[in-house]
C-alpha cells in the first residue's frame, strides 16, 4: 500500500539536505499526493461504511454511523488540504535517528525484501509453528539488513525462536501452537 | 497524613523480593534499550506487552515503570556519546551533551545527567505523589460531560500543540480515529470487511507494535546508516566539585519546567527541555562555553526530561489519559487485566497505584546506581550489528502480535499498519496523534453515548457542566490564537473548524 506509493526511484525530500533548490520553480514531493489519495481512499470508505449502517437501538442516542460520518468526511478534507499543500510546495520533514542516514536515497528494494520475508512468515506460521518460521524470520531479515554470518544467523535465530517458544510454554503458560513440530517440542 | 500511609504500604509491596526483581529486570531492559539505536521506551513496552498476559498486574507495571524512567536513562546515553538523538526529547541535551563528549568531557556529561534525572525523577515523582490523589479526587466527582470534554481536549493538545505539521496532526489522529472505528462496539460491524476475525476491533498491542515497532524497523531498514558512527570512549562517570557547583541549579530548574509541562494534555519533554537549555544558557557565568559543551546544557534539560516524565504520569493515573507514546502504552498495559483506568483507580485498585508509585523512586535509585558503574557496558550496546539489532525488532514484535490469538491475521493486519507507520516516517505524521486516536476515539464515543443517554438524547448535556465550558472554552481560544498565527502563513485550518463539529 504505501511502498507503492513511493516509488523506488524516488528520492527522500530531506529539510536536512536542502539540495531541492531549483530555482524559478517550486519542488514538488509528489509522492504526498499518493498519500492524499491514500488518505481520500480512506476517508471515502469510512462514508461508505457509515451508509451501510441502520438505525441503533431506541436507547442508543449516538447512531453507530454518526462518527463514522465525521470521520470519514474530515479525512475527506485532510485528503484535499494535503493534496493543496502538495501542490504549494509543502515538504515533509522525514524522521530522522540513530540508525537513519536522510542523506542517502531511500531503499525501498530493501524494504519489499522484508516485507516478502514476512509474508512468508504469516503464511507459513500455521504449518511450521513459530519454533520454524521464527528462526526464518530473523534469519532472513539479518540477511536482507545485510549480515552475511550464515551459520551464526541461523544458531542465533533458531536459538530466539526456540528460545521464546520454551520461554512462553515454562515462563508465562502460554502454549504457541508448535506446528510441525508439536509433540517434538 | 493518608497518601503517606498508602505510599508505605506501596513500598511494603513494591519490596518484596518478586517485586523488586521486576524492578531490578525492568530498569535494566529499559536502560538497554534505551542506549540501543531506533528503539525507545514506547517501542519496548510495546513490545514487552505480552508479559502482561501471565505476570501480575503489580509486577507488570512496575517493570513497566522502570523501562519507563531507564529508557530515558539510556536515550541520554545515546545522544551524548552519538551526535544522533534517537527521540525528540534528547534533543537538547545532544547539543552540549555532544560537544562535551567530544572534549574529552563524557564521563561528566554522563554523570550530570544520570545525577540530575535522578534528583528531577525524585521530585517528580514526589509531585506526583502530592497530586495525582487530590486531582483524580476531583476528576471523579465528574460527569459524563465533562469526561467527554477532557477526552476531546487531550485529543486536540496532542495533536495541534505538539508538533511541527498541523495538518499532519490531524491527518495521523484522524488515521487512529478511523482504525479505532472498526469492530462492532456498537452492535453492528463497522468497517470489518464481513471479516468476523475484526468483529472485536484491531487489538491496540498490534496497532502500537506495528506503528512503533514494525513501521521503525522498515523506516530504519530504508536508510540503513551504511558508514559506521562515531563512538566517543567513555570511562566511569565522575563530577569535580566545580561540576557540581555548575549542576544542581539546572537540576532544579529543569525539574520545575518539566514537571507542570508534562501533567499538562499537552505534555511531551520537547518545550521543556528546550526552555531549560535557554534559561541555562541566559542565566550561565560560563556563557561562552554555550554551544562548545557546557554542563549546564546538559544537567537542566536532563532534569526537564524525567520531570516532565514522572508529571505525564499525573493525568495517566488521575484521568486516565494518556499524553505521550510511552504513557499510552502503559495505559494499555493497565487495561489489558480489565481494570477500568480513570479518576476511581485511586480507589479501586488503591494497592496497584501506590505500588507503582513507590517503584517508581525504587527504580530511579536503582538506576542510579546501576547507571554510573555500568556507563562504560552500556556504550558497548551501541556497536551492536545493525542488521541482528532491527532483525531482532522484527522478530519480536511478530512474537508480541501472533501471541495475542496465535492467529497468522494478526501478523497480516501488523504488517500493513507496519507499513503505515513506515509511510507515516516518510510522510513526517507523528506517531502520537494516531495511537491516542486509535485508544480515545472508542471512548469519545463512549461518553458521548453515555452522556446523551443520561440526558435522554438533550444535546445541552454536554455544556451542562463548568468543567466541560471551561474545556471548550479554552478549545475555542486555542483554536482562535491558531487560526490568527494561521492567517500569516495560511494552511490548514479546515480541519480545525470540522472538529469543533464533534464537539457541538
Amino acid at each position: 500500500m504505501s511502498t507503492a506509493e513511493t516509488t523506488p526511484t524516488e528520492t527522500t525530500p530531506t529539510e536536512s539536505s536542502p539540495t531541492g533548490t531549483r530555482t524559478g520553480t517550486t519542488t514538488v514531493d509528489k509522492a504526498q499526493y499518493g498519500l492524499a489519495a491514500f488518505l481520500a481512499v480512506v476517508g471515502a470508505y469510512v462514508v461508505y461504511d457509515a451508509t451501510t449502517l441502520s438505525d441503533g437501538f431506541a436507547d442508543q442516542p449516538v447512531q453507530p454511523y454518526a462518527f463514522p460520518y465525521v470521520v470519514g468526511g474530515v479525512l475527506l478534507v485532510l485528503a484535499a488540504l494535503l493534496a493543496i499543500a502538495t501542490a504549494r510546495g509543502d515538504m515533509p520533514a522525514a524522521e530522522e535517528g540513530e540508525d537513519v542516514d536522510l542523506t542517502q536515497p531511500s531503499d525501498w528494494v530493501t524494504v519489499a525484501k522484508l516485507v516478502v520475508v514476512f509474508l512468508a512468515n504469516i503464511l507459513l506460521i500455521d504449518w511450521l509453528g513459530w519454533a520454524i518460521t521464527g528462526a526464518i524470520l530473523f534469519v532472513g531479515t539479518a540477511y536482507v539488513l545485510g549480515s552475511r554470518t550464515l551459520i551464526r544467523d541461523v544458531a542465533v535465530g533458531v536459538a530466539l525462536s526456540v528460545g521464546t517458544w520454551y520461554g512462553f510454554y515454562s515462563g508465562l503458560g502460554l502454549a504457541i501452537p508448535a506446528g510441525i513440530l508439536d509433540g517434538v517440542l | 497524613m493518608d497518601s503517606l500511609n498508602l505510599l508505605l504500604d506501596g513500598f511494603a509491596q513494591a519490596l518484596t523480593i518478586q517485586n523488586l526483581f521486576y524492578a531490578v529486570l525492568g530498569v535494566f531492559l529499559g536502560t538497554a534499550v534505551g542506549v540501543l539505536p531506533g528503539i525507545g521506551p514506547a517501542m519496548t513496552l510495546a513490545l514487552l506487552l505480552p508479559i502482561t498476559y501471565s505476570v501480575g498486574p503489580d509486577s507488570a507495571l512496575i517493570m513497566f515503570a522502570g523501562i519507563y524512567y531507564g529508557g530515558m536513562y539510556g536515550g541520554s546515553t545515546t545522544s551524548i556519546l552519538l551526535n544522533t538523538p534517537g527521540e525528540s526529547s534528547s534533543v537538547v541535551t545532544a547539543i552540549e551533551g555532544n560537544k562535551m563528549a567530544k572534549k574529552g568531557r563524557a564521563a561528566q556529561a554522563l554523570a550530570t545527567a544520570a545525577i540530575g534525572s535522578f534528583v528531577a525523577g525524585t521530585i517528580g515523582t514526589l509531585l506526583l505523589v502530592l497530586f495525582a490523589p487530590s486531582v483524580a479526587g476531583q476528576v471523579v466527582k465528574l460527569g459524563n460531560p465533562s469526561n467527554f470534554a477532557l477526552i476531546l481536549l487531550a485529543l486536540f493538545a496532542v495533536t495541534a500543540v505538539l508538533g511541527t505539521s498541523r495538518l499532519r496532526g490531524f491527518i495521523a489522529l484522524f488515521l487512529g480515529l478511523a482504525i479505532g472505528l472498526v469492530g462492532g462496539q456498537t452492535g453492528q460491524a463497522r468497517l470489518t470487511f464481513g471479516n468476523p476475525l475484526l468483529a472485536d476491533g484491531i487489538d491496540i498491542v498490534v496497532v502500537a507494535v506495528a506503528i512503533f515497532a514494525i513501521g521503525e524497523a522498515l523506516w530504519v531498514a530504508a536508510h540503513l546508516r551504511r558508514r559506521p558512527l562515531d563512538i566517543i570512549p567513555v570511562g566511569q562517570p565522575w563530577m569535580s566539585r566545580e561540576d557540581w557547583g555548575r549542576s544542581w541549579k539546572p537540576w532544579l530548574r529543569g525539574t520545575a519546567f518539566g514537571f507542570p509541562f508534562g501533567a499538562l494534555p499537552a505534555g511531551g519533554a520537547e518545550i521543556p527541555t528546550f526552555l531549560s537549555y535557554v534559561t541555562e544558557r541566559k542565566l550561565s557565568k560560563h556563557p561562552e562555553e554555550f554551544g562548545k559543551g557546557a554542563i549546564e546544557g546538559v544537567a537542566g534539560p536532563e532534569a526537564a526530561n524525567n520531570a516532565s516524565a514522572a508529571g505525564t504520569l499525573v493525568p495517566l493515573l488521575a484521568i486516565g489519559l494518556p499524553t505521550t507514546a510511552t504513557a499510552a502504552i502503559m495505559l494499555l498495559a493497565i487495561q489489558s487485566y480489565g481494570i477500568e483506568t480513570g479518576p476511581q483507580l485511586f480507589d479501586t485498585e488503591p494497592d496497584l497505584v501506590w505500588a507503582l508509585l513507590a517503584s517508581l523512586f525504587i527504580g530511579n535509585t536503582l538506576l542510579l546506581l546501576l547507571n554510573l558503574p555500568l556507563a562504560p557496558l552500556w556504550a558497548k550496546l551501541l556497536q551492536i550489528p545493525r542488521p541482528y539489532l532491527y532483525a531482532g525488532i522484527l522478530f519480536f514484535a511478530s512474537l508480541g502480535a501472533y501471541s495475542v490469538s496465535f492467529q497468522p491475521f494478526d501478523l497480516a493486519i501488523l504488517l500493513v499498519i507496519g507499513l503505515l507507520g513506515l509511510a507515516m516516517r516518510r510522510f513526517g505524521l507523528p506517531v502520537l496523534p494516531l495511537i491516542i486516536g486509535v485508544i480515545l476515539g472508542p471512548k469519545l464515543e463512549e461518553q458521548l453515548t453515555t452522556s446523551l443517554q443520561i440526558s435522554s438524547g438533550d444535546v445541552s448535556t454536554l455544556w451542562s457542566e463548568p468543567v466541560a465550558v471551561i474545556v471548550y472554552a479554552f478549545i475555542a481560544l486555542a483554536l482562535t490564537a491558531i487560526v490568527v498565527s494561521g492567517l500569516r502563513k495560511p494552511k490548514p485550518e479546515a480541519p480545525l473548524n470540522e472538529k469543533e463539529e464533534v464537539s457541538a
